[in-house]
């Protein structure tokens, strides 16, 4: 048997070697990365959700500051437990405005009573139109939006606390 | 005190092994009367082992929460048998059935394996500890299954409402017994390479493991195919996951060298190439287990994502395996190849199964690990799925099993007799199949299309070899190869007749109405809860007819409370000609159900295959032992002189 023959294996074999340790060392990258980035909010109008407050549009999210766009629903579980973390952004002077899916003004007028309210204002989104040309697959899901109503960041599953620091950096980098 | 007990016997067991290994050198260096206790130690570390593995058992199977793998994996409301299958449904207790079953394979071929010169014998069990001590050191230090937790909780964190199921209690141990029984062939392999005594002696002490442990990783994976069609609830027997393919690569491999090693034991021929595949067999089998246990490639199965277990894996894989390789390319160009043989005979006849068997496994080894390479050199993620590995392996499968039924019919050495004329009649059959699925079923796909041809013809000639003799007088193992080659037919026409004439069903259904799917009319009678031990459900009843009398069939939607899990339970109704399988979805708010139905003729033929193929291999296995004893009766005295 030729060398070339005898040590073939072992060779074929290093590469697999080297590609697994390479892949146990640099392990994947789970995120998801949004496509949106760099792109301008679709256009849209959207009336207002609860009575109390005004709807919103794509218009009213180029005011020359960062907003955070927040899409979540009242029947949404996960949802309750992220308006906790945005009140502590709003504490920190982020403007956030929500957009509710497939929504009733009273079961939104009673989440926000007993969960606490962030937002400025609030559309409503009754056949996920706006959802969907947002390319949110899904509630809640968040956007930070710079001064030009340029989409900077797309934020899948809700903003849990560990999360602050990095939404706050993205509003930073929107400014 | 059980757990602790457990803990010490892995520890001596582990010191024993070091001892094996030690001796290794030794015995190579001809130093033979020091290795002479080798047997004894290699003995007494097997039991240690077991002693260890039922230890686990006992904390198990008495639910003692102050053992933190119980806790973890166990909770007290379970029914028993999953109590105790509960001990290796888990990341450590399954790499301590692992190395008990490898430690327990060494002390059986210390007990009873006389074939190979006492030199190889003592190198072959020195590497079989080499492999154990790689995995008692990753036990004791990266995975201890004895580790306690104080205070002791109340209750456990329950286990994987999916491996509750009475395949699990069969599965992993089946595939395990076939991974590790590969270890054997693997560390014959590396004693005769140190040694250079790769003869037909050796063949014969290597086949009897390859020929087992290829039984149970037969039927391991029907099995577990089985089981994955029945219980993941998406109608499908085998998804191409990486998982999957960890297990069907050792299988390939076992088959090439099943094959090979009558060649070097007949003809003492192939012998590079077989102590290769047999070095490869195992590296399969360990390429496995770390594709499954360190979560490297996504898939269904992984089961435990951590990358220090990962590594530790790794290195072990890196150590043994390119050790092996080393060794072979240092030893290898001492390996004088045997008899001659001529171009058309049964020589040549199994080099082309092995050829192609080889193909194969680089075909799925290549797609498993595809997407890591490509995302290695060029950061392009991408998945390989079954379209790649059905249009390339496919095809191949198709080839082999035309040519199953041509080599058992040639001599060895030269094959001078017209052996295609014995073949006319099965081939003339097949045509005729080909033919009628051409008129009945002018759309079909061409890869079942060949499926029915190929398997048809293979019907017929897998049974020639027993044709024109007495079958009485043939050997056993001659009606086990034919059995497990008839075997190979029945599962083609399952696979045929699935990919080809399965219908489909997805709709919402209302109570009361008829869906219909394929000959089948079934009517969503009710949907009700139910529950059961550690599970809430709620179980539809469907009554399907097809003409006369009817079936009911009752799928569940399960919730299992601890950990919280939801998982559907199929029901399956099985028939002569096919199976009726009927899942139940999420509601829907009209107030219908989500209902999934299948009708899939003669798609049982595909484990059925599976089950005569692992059968033909036990009736050539209890062939083999029963001419070894005969032999062993007649040699006795013979032995008595020589070990005198």
């Amino acid at each position: 048997m030729s060398r070339a023959i005898r040590f073939a294996p072992l060779v074929l074999f290093l590469l697999v070697v080297a590609a697994l340790v390479w892949r146990l060392a640099i392990p994947p990258d789970t995120n998801v990365h949004s496509t949106l980035e760099g792109r301008a909010v679709p256009t849209f109008s959207l009336a207002g959700a609860v009575p109390t407050k005004a709807g919103l549009a794509s218009t009213d999210l180029a005011t020359g500051q960062p907003h955070l766009l927040n899409i979540f629903a009242s029947w949404c579980v996960p949802c309750v437990g992220e308006v906790k973390v945005l009140q502590q952004l709003k504490s920190q002077g982020v403007v956030i405005d929500g957009i509710a899916v497939r929504d009733r003004p009273e079961d939104l007028t009673d989440f926000l009573a007993r969960n606490g309210d962030p937002y400025e204002r609030i559309g409503s989104d009754l056949q996920s139109q706006v959802q969907i040309d947002l390319g949110s697959s899904g509630v809640p899901e968040s956007f930070v939006i710079d001064g030009k109503g340029v989409i900077r960041y797309q934020h899948i599953g809700a903003i849990e606390p560990q999360d602050v620091s990095l939404i706050l950096s993205k509003l930073e980098q929107a400014r | 005190m059980i757990a602790e007990a457990g803990l010490a016997a892995l520890w001596l067991a582990a010191g024993l092994a070091a001892l094996q290994f030690l001796f290794m050198f030794v015995e190579v260096r001809r130093n033979a009367a020091l290795a002479r206790p080798m047997r004894s130690i290699a003995v007494v570390q097997g039991v240690l082992t077991i002693v260890a593995f039922a230890m686990l058992l006992i904390v198990f199977a008495r639910s003692d929460m102050s053992v933190k793998l119980v806790f973890e994996n166990s909770s007290a409301v379970k029914p028993f048998v999953y109590k105790v299958a509960g001990a290796w449904g888990n990341h450590e207790g399954s790499m301590l059935m692992w190395v008990t079953i490898l430690s327990a394979a060494g002390a059986f071929v210390a007990l009873f394996s006389r074939r190979t010169s006492e030199r190889t014998l003592v190198a072959a069990l020195g590497a079989q500890a080499a492999l154990a001590l790689g995995f008692y050191a990753f036990l004791l230090i990266a995975s201890n299954p004895f580790a306690r937790l104080w205070p002791a909780p109340i209750d456990g964190q329950g286990m994987n409402p999916l491996l509750q199921d009475p395949g699990l209690a069969f599965h992993p141990p089946t595939l395990y017994l076939g991974y590790v029984g590969l270890s054997v062939a693997f560390s014959l392999a590396v004693g005769a390479l140190l040694t250079g005594e790769v003869d037909s002696r050796l063949a014969r002490a290597m086949r009897p493991w390859v020929l087992g442990a290829w039984i149970l990783l037969t039927l391991g994976i029907t099995a577990g195919s089985y089981w994955a069609y029945y219980e993941l609830g998406w109608g499908g027997y085998w998804f191409w996951d990486p998982v999957e393919n960890a297990s069907l690569m050792p299988w390939l491999a076992a088959t090439a060298l099943l094959h090979s090693i009558n060649v070097l034991a007949a003809r003492g021929a192939l012998k590079a190439w077989t102590m290769m595949l047999a070095v490869i067999a195992f590296s399969m089998s360990m390429v496995g287990t770390f594709l499954v246990r360190s979560g490297i490639l996504t898939s269904v199965h992984a089961f435990a994502i951590d990358p220090q277990r990962g590594t530790f894996l790794l290195a072990l894989l890196a150590i043994y395996v390119g050790a092996a390789f080393v060794l072979f390319a240092w030893r290898g160009a001492t390996l004088k190849e045997g008899a001659p043989f001529e171009l058309v005979s049964r020589e040549s006849g199994l080099v082309v199964n092995n050829l192609l068997l080889t193909v194969v496994l680089g075909v799925v080894f290549v797609g498993t690990l595809y997407p890591l390479f490509v995302e290695a050199v060029s950061g392009e993620k991408l998945s390989v799925g079954a379209p790649y590995f059905n249009a390339v392996a496919g095809p191949l499968a198709l080839i082999l099993a035309a040519l199953v039924g041509i080599g058992p019919l040639l001599a060895w050495r030269r094959e001078g007799r017209p052996v295609l004329r014995q073949l006319q009649v099965p081939a003339l059959v097949g045509v005729v199949a080909l033919v009628i699925t051409i008129i009945i079923a002018p759309t079909m796909h061409i890869l079942p299309r060949l499926g029915f041809t190929v398997g048809i013809y293979l019907l017929g000639a897998s049974i020639l070899p027993l044709v024109r003799r007495n079958p009485l007088r043939a050997p056993l193992a001659t009606w086990g190869m034919v059995l497990a080659h008839f075997g190979i037919a029945v599962a083609l026409l399952g696979m045929a007749a699935n990919a080809a004439f399965t219908s489909e069903r997805l709709a919402v259904a209302q109570p009361g109405e008829i869906l219909n799917v394929g000959p089948w009319q079934v009517q969503l009678q009710d949907v009700t809860p139910t529950a059961g031990k550690n599970w809430t459900a709620v179980e539809a009843e469907l009554h399907a007819t097809r003409g006369a009398g009817i079936v009911t069939l009752k799928p569940q939607s399960r919730y299992f409370t601890d950990p919280p899990t939801e998982t559907s339970e199929s029901a399956i109704q099985t028939f002569w000609n096919g199976q009726l399988y009927t899942v139940i979805g999420k509601p829907d708010p009209s107030g219908g159900w989500q209902l999934r139905l299948w009708w899939k003729p003669f798609v049982t033929l595909i484990w059925a295959g599976g089950a005569l193929i692992a059968l033909g291999g036990a009736l050539a296995m209890l062939g083999r032992l029963w001419r070894l004893r005969r032999r062993r009766e007649a040699g006795a005295e013979w032995r008595k002189a020589r070990y005198a």
